[in-house]
C-alpha cells in the first residue's frame, strides 16, 4: 500500500470514502511531516494545527454520515495571499505580519465548503513579486529536490510542501507564472485558469487584470478536481466571467487522438537549456503516439511579452498597494512625526526591496509624461500578443512548450541581476496578459531535477488541457517521482 | 477698460442610492463615524468594488434631463493619490470616457434674457471620506462613512460671466437634480458642493490664468467667494503683477479665498483605467427605458404652464423650480382658475413653508385641500383677506376650508341689503370723508371700505361694498 502522505488527492478521497483510513490519519500524516520536515523547507508561514485537527474530526463525520463534499477530509494548504478570516495572512510581508482578516476569499469558501482541511498557510514571494521565493520577509522556501536551490515562485511555499507531500495540494496564485514556474521547478502539475474562472475576491491583488488564481498538484486529475469546486462566477468580483463551469474530471478519460497541438517556435530555440529541449521534445512525441496531431506555430509578438509585463505589472501594483499607509491596518512605524513621516517610514519599513523596486517602475510609467510611451504602449503590445494567440488557435486546440528556460536554479543565483530573474517567466507571461489558461506537467528530468511542459488552451478551455495533461500522465510517471528524502 | 469674468463650475451632487456606489454598505448621513463603511469601503486587501447600478441609472437620468449625449461605453480610472480619508490610496473615477458628454442648461443670464450654458461632462466617482481636526489632542480623526458615497461630477464649460451668473448657474442644477429626484441635493449634508474655476481676461483676449476655489457648499458663499476672487486677480493683474495657478479655499467667515496648493504641489494622480471594473456598456434599449422614466422636465413644463395655462412666466418659473411644487400647482389648477392658483401658491403657500422651513411635499395643507380653498374664493364665499385667515387654521389643523368657514361663520355677506345697512350707518358716521370725497379726493374711499369691512367683521365682499359706496356717494 502507498504511504498515506505519498496519495494523490484523488487516491486520498477513495480511501475515506471506502473507510481505508480516516481524515484524522490524513491530517495527523501531514501535520507530523509538516513538524519534521518544514524546518528545512520553511514553506509554511502559519499552520493551524489544532483548527486542521478539528476540521479532520468533522470531516469524518460527514464521512460517515454520508453528507461528504467532492474534498471532504481532503488536507490542503493556502498560498498567503488568500485571505483567510481569523487566519493571520502576511502576503510574505512585513507589512501584512500581523494582519488578521475578517473575510476570507471566494475560493477559500468554496474549498471550505467542499470539504477541504486547511492545514495552513504558505510562504511565497512579498505580494508575489518574485520568481524565487527569496523575496519573502519570511525568509527563502527551499526546494526539496535540492535544499540549496529555489522552489521558483511566487507560489513556491505551496509548491515545496506538495512536492514535499506535506500536504495533498495547495492554491496558488498566477500573474507572470507564478503557478506553473515553481511547478515545473518542484515536478508538480501546476494550473492557471482563464482570467475571470476563479474569483479573486479576497486573494490579495499585485496585478489585478493579470492575476489569477490556480492549483499546483500532484496530477492533473487532482488538478480538475481542485478547479471544478473553485470556478465560477462571484458577484464580488466584476472581472469574474458568469459561464458555467465544465466538468472537468468527466473530460479527463477521452483518447485525445486528432487533437492539435500547436509548438511555439519562439520557445524552442536560443535561451532554452538542450536538455530541457529534448525532456519537452520527447514528451510531444509522447503526445503524437497517442495521436495528437504536432504542428510548428509562431507568435509573432511574443518576445515582447516580458517588457511589456514589467510596464503592466508594476502600474497596477503601485496602485493596488497604495493601500498598504499604515494608516487602518498593516505595519505602522512607531512615533511619526507628522503624516508624511508616518507614510514614509511605514512603507519603508514594511515593504522589501523587490516590492519597492516595482512601485517604483510601476509610479513612473504611469506618470505624466510617460504614461503614453510605457503604460499605453504596453497596453498595446498586450492586444497583439492576444491576438497572435486567437490566430494560432485558429489552426490549432492547444499550444505547447517548455514551462521554463532550465531547471531550479540556487537560491542567491539571481538576486543580484533582477533583469536575469525576470527573464525566467519568458515562456509564462504570455498566457497572463492574454488571459488564456495554461498549465505545466512535469516532463522529465535534468540532472535530477524536474522540468515541465506548458500547455496554454483558448479562454475557458480548461477541461481540453487538464484531459491532454491526464492522457499524458497516462503514459508517463514523471508526476510520480517523488525528491529524495520525502518518499 | 473692465475685466471679463470667466467662471466655470464642477458641481458634485451625491445621488440618492441607499447603498454606495462601489459596497452593499449604507449611505445614510449622521451615523456614528466608522459604522457606515464595510471592508470595500475601508480598501482592505483583496477586497473588489462592485459597480451600484442604481448610481448608473441616476447619471444616465441626468444626461438625458441636459439633452447630452450618453457614453455607451464609459470607462471608471484611478486616480491615484495618498490621504488618510481615501482608503485605498485611490479614488475610483472616470477620466477619458465619462458617463455623460456635453449637454446643456438654460440659466437666466445678468442680462435678464435666458442664457444657455454648455456642460462639458458628467462622470461618476465615489467620494472620500472626512477627516476630522478637533477633539483629538494634535491628532486627526478619520471618518469613512462617506468613503464609496456615489457622486455625479457635473463640470461646465467656462461660460459664466459673474459670479451673479455662476450662483444662478448653480440654482439651476441644483433644481434640476433635485427635479428629476437624483439627488436630495442637501447643501448642509453636503450632498451637493461646488469647486469654482474663476479668472479674468480683457474683452477679447485669450482666458486669464485660473484660481480653483474649492468645496464651496451654499448660493451665497460661491457668489461671495468669485466676488472676493476677482477681485483679488483684478488687483494682482493692475498691479502688474501675475495670477498664480493653484488652488484656494474660500473662509466664509472672514469672506475671502486663501492660496491651499498651487500648481507645482499639485498630484501627478496617474490615471489608468481601472483594471477591477468593466466598462460600463449600455444598450439603446437601456438608455430609452430611462428616459422613458424621466419626468416632464422643469423647461418643458413651465412652457406649458405659460403656454396653456396662461400663467405669467415668473410664477411659472417658481412654480418649476421643485417637481413636487409644480405637481401641487397642476393638482389645483385642475379645479380652479390657474391663475388663482399661482398666486395663492407663490404668495401663501411658499410663504409659509418657508417661514416653518418645510419641503412642499411636508406642506400641512395638502393640494387637494389648498385646492378647496381656492374654490371657495372663486365662487366668492370668502373674500382674500378671510382666505388667509382660513388658511392658517388649516395650516394648524383645524380642518377643511369648508369646515373652518362654517365654524367661524365666515361666510362672506353679499346680500345687498344687509351690507347697504351697513354702508350707510358707515356713510352717516363719517361726514367729513364724505365731503373729502366730494371734493375730489378720491383715495378716501379706502377708508369708508375699510370702517364697512370692520364694521361687517371682515364678512362683506370689499369689492362689493367699493361699488355701493360709490353709488351711494354719487347719487345722494
Amino acid at each position: 500500500m502507498t504511504a498515506l502522505h505519498d496519495l494523490t488527492l484523488t487516491e486520498m478521497r477513495a480511501g475515506l470514502v471506502s473507510g481505508e483510513y480516516t481524515s484524522r490519519d490524513l491530517v495527523t500524516t501531514s501535520l507530523d511531516r509538516i513538524a519534521g520536515m518544514d524546518g528545512a523547507l520553511n514553506s509554511f508561514v502559519t499552520v493551524q494545527a489544532d483548527a486542521a485537527l478539528e476540521a479532520a474530526d468533522a470531516a469524518d463525520r460527514k464521512i460517515a454520515d454520508g453528507s461528504a463534499g467532492p474534498l471532504t477530509g481532503l488536507p490542503i494548504a493556502h498560498k498567503d495571499i488568500f485571505c483567510t478570516e481569523g487566519v493571520r495572512t502576511t502576503c510574505g510581508s512585513r507589512m501584512l505580519e500581523n494582519f488578521v482578516p475578517p473575510y476570507s476569499a471566494t475560493a477559500v469558501c468554496q474549498l471550505a465548503d467542499a470539504g477541504a482541511v486547511l492545514i495552513g498557510k504558505t510562504n511565497m514571494d512579498e505580494f508575489a513579486m518574485g520568481s524565487s521565493n527569496e523575496t519573502s520577509y519570511f525568509g527563502d522556501v527551499h526546494n526539496p529536490w535540492r535544499h540549496s536551490l529555489s522552489p521558483g515562485g511566487s507560489s513556491g511555499g505551496s509548491a515545496a510542501a506538495v512536492a514535499a507531500r506535506l500536504v495533498g495540494a495547495a492554491t496558488g496564485t498566477d500573474t507572470g507564472g507564478s503557478i506553473r514556474q515553481p511547478a515545473a521547478l518542484t515536478g508538480l502539475t501546476g494550473l492557471k485558469p482563464t482570467y475571470g474562472r476563479i474569483s479573486r475576491y479576497g486573494m490579495i491583488a499585485f496585478a489585478s487584470s493579470l492575476d489569477q488564481a490556480g492549483t499546483l498538484t500532484r496530477s492533473a486529475e487532482d488538478a480538475a478536481l481542485m478547479l471544478g469546486v473553485m470556478s465560477g462566477f462571484d458577484p464580488a468580483d466584476s472581472t469574474s466571467v458568469d459561464r458555467s463551469v465544465d466538468d472537468y474530471q468527466s473530460a479527463l478519460d477521452h483518447p485525445i487522438s486528432g487533437l492539435r497541438i500547436g509548438v511555439v517556435e519562439e520557445f524552442m530555440g536560443e535561451g532554452l537549456d538542450d536538455a530541457n529541449r529534448e525532456c519537452v521534445e520527447r514528451a510531444l512525441q509522447a503526445l503524437a503516439e497517442q495521436g495528437a496531431q504536432i504542428k510548428r506555430i509562431s507568435l509573432r509578438n511574443i518576445g515582447l511579452s516580458v517588457p511589456t509585463y514589467y510596464v503592466v505589472a508594476p502600474a497596477e501594483c503601485s496602485s493596488n498597494l497604495s493601500r498598504f499607509d499604515g494608516i487602518r491596518f498593516g505595519h505602522r512605524v512607531a512615533d511619526p512625526v507628522d503624516l508624511q513621516d508616518l507614510y514614509t517610514r511605514s512603507r519603508a519599513e514594511g515593504f522589501g526591496a523587490e516590492v519597492k523596486r516595482r512601485i517604483m517602475t510601476g509610479t513612473y510609467v504611469l506618470s505624466a509624461g510617460y504614461y503614453d510611451a510605457y503604460y499605453l504602449k504596453a497596453q498595446k503590445v498586450r492586444r497583439l500578443i492576444s491576438a497572435d494567440f486567437q490566430q494560432a488557435f485558429a489552426e490549432v486546440d492547444l499550444i505547447a512548450g517548455p514551462t521554463t528556460p532550465t531547471p531550479a536554479f540556487a537560491l542567491g543565483e539571481k538576486t543580484d541581476d533582477p533583469i536575469t530573474m525576470y527573464l525566467n517567466d519568458i515562456y509564462t507571461i504570455g498566457a497572463n496578459l492574454a488571459g488564456l489558461p495554461a498549465m505545466s506537467v512535469p516532463c522529465g528530468l535534468v540532472d535530477g531535477l524536474p522540468v515541465g511542459l506548458q500547455l496554454i488552451a483558448p479562454p475557458f478551455e480548461e477541461a481540453r488541457m487538464l484531459h491532454c495533461a491526464h492522457q499524458y500522465q497516462q503514459v508517463s510517471d514523471w508526476h510520480r517521482l517523488c525528491p529524495e528524502g520525502y518518499a | 477698460m473692465s475685466w471679463e469674468v470667466v467662471i466655470g463650475l464642477e458641481i458634485h451632487a451625491q445621488l440618492a442610492t441607499h447603498s454606495k456606489i462601489f459596497s452593499s454598505a449604507p449611505t445614510a448621513y449622521g451615523a456614528a463615524p466608522n459604522t457606515q463603511a464595510n471592508v470595500v469601503d475601508l480598501g482592505f486587501p483583496g477586497v473588489l468594488p462592485v459597480l451600484n447600478e442604481e448610481a448608473v441609472r441616476l447619471a444616465v437620468m441626468f444626461g438625458l434631463a441636459i439633452d447630452a449625449d450618453i457614453t455607451r461605453h464609459s470607462v471608471f480610472a484611478r486616480k491615484n493619490y495618498f490621504y488618510p480619508d481615501l482608503p485605498k490610496g485611490y479614488q475610483i473615477s472616470q477620466l477619458d470616457l465619462p458617463i455623460v458628454a456635453g449637454g446643456q442648461v438654460v440659466i437666466e443670464g445678468d442680462s435678464g434674457e435666458p442664457k444657455v450654458v454648455e456642460l462639458t461632462r458628467a462622470h461618476l466617482e465615489e467620494d472620500a471620506g472626512k477627516s476630522l481636526h478637533e477633539n483629538f489632542q494634535n491628532l486627526s480623526g478619520i471618518d469613512l462613512n462617506r468613503a464609496g458615497t456615489p457622486l455625479l461630477e457635473i463640470v461646465s464649460e467656462p461660460q459664466l460671466s459673474s459670479a451673479a451668473e455662476a450662483a444662478r448657474y448653480m440654482r439651476t442644477i441644483h433644481e434640476l437634480v433635485r427635479y428629476i429626484g437624483i439627488s436630495d441635493g442637501n447643501m448642509q449634508e453636503g450632498s451637493f458642493r461646488c469647486d469654482a474655476n474663476v479668472s479674468i481676461r480683457r474683452p477679447g483676449e485669450p482666458l486669464g490664468t485660473r484660481a480653483e476655489i474649492k468645496n464651496l457648499n451654499s448660493f451665497r458663499f460661491i457668489e461671495r467667494a468669485s466676488n472676493y476672487e476677482v477681485e483679488r486677480q483684478a488687483d494682482i493683474l493692475e498691479a502688474g503683477g501675475e495670477v498664480v495657478q493653484e488652488t484656494r479655499l474660500y473662509d466664509a467667515d472672514a469672506d475671502e479665498t486663501r492660496a491651499m496648493r498651487s500648481k507645482e504641489e499639485a498630484n501627478d494622480y496617474r490615471y489608468f483605467p481601472d483594471p477591477d471594473l468593466l466598462p460600463v456598456v449600455l444598450s439603446d434599449e437601456y438608455v430609452e427605458s430611462v428616459r422613458a422614466s424621466l419626468p416632464e422636465l422643469p423647461a418643458a413644463r413651465r412652457e406649458r404652464f405659460m403656454a396653456t395655462l396662461d400663467v405669467r412666466a415668473e410664477d411659472a418659473t417658481v412654480l418649476t423650480s421643485q417637481r413636487a411644487l409644480a405637481d401641487f400647482f397642476e393638482a389645483c389648477a385642475s379645479s380652479v382658475s390657474p391663475q388663482l392658483a399661482a398666486n395663492w401658491i407663490t404668495g401663501t403657500l411658499l410663504g409659509a413653508l418657508n417661514k416653518a422651513a418645510l419641503e412642499v411635499a411636508r406642506s400641512p395643507v395638502a393640494a387637494p385641500e389648498f385646492a378647496g380653498l381656492l374654490q371657495r374664493i372663486e365662487d366668492k364665499t370668502i373674500s382674500g383677506n378671510l382666505a388667509k385667515k382660513v388658511f392658517e387654521a388649516m395650516w394648524a389643523g383645524e380642518g377643511s376650508a369648508d369646515e373652518i368657514i362654517e365654524a367661524q361663520g365666515l361666510k362672506q355677506i353679499t346680500a345687498s341689503a344687509a351690507i347697504g345697512k351697513i354702508v350707510a350707518d358707515v356713510l352717516a358716521a363719517s361726514p367729513e370723508q364724505v365731503q373729502q370725497f366730494r371734493d375730489g379726493k378720491e383715495k378716501v374711499i379706502g377708508y369708508l371700505v375699510g370702517q364697512v369691512m370692520q364694521a361687517s367683521r371682515g364678512k362683506a365682499n370689499p369689492g362689493q361694498v367699493n361699488s355701493l359706496l360709490r353709488e351711494k356717494l354719487q347719487n345722494d
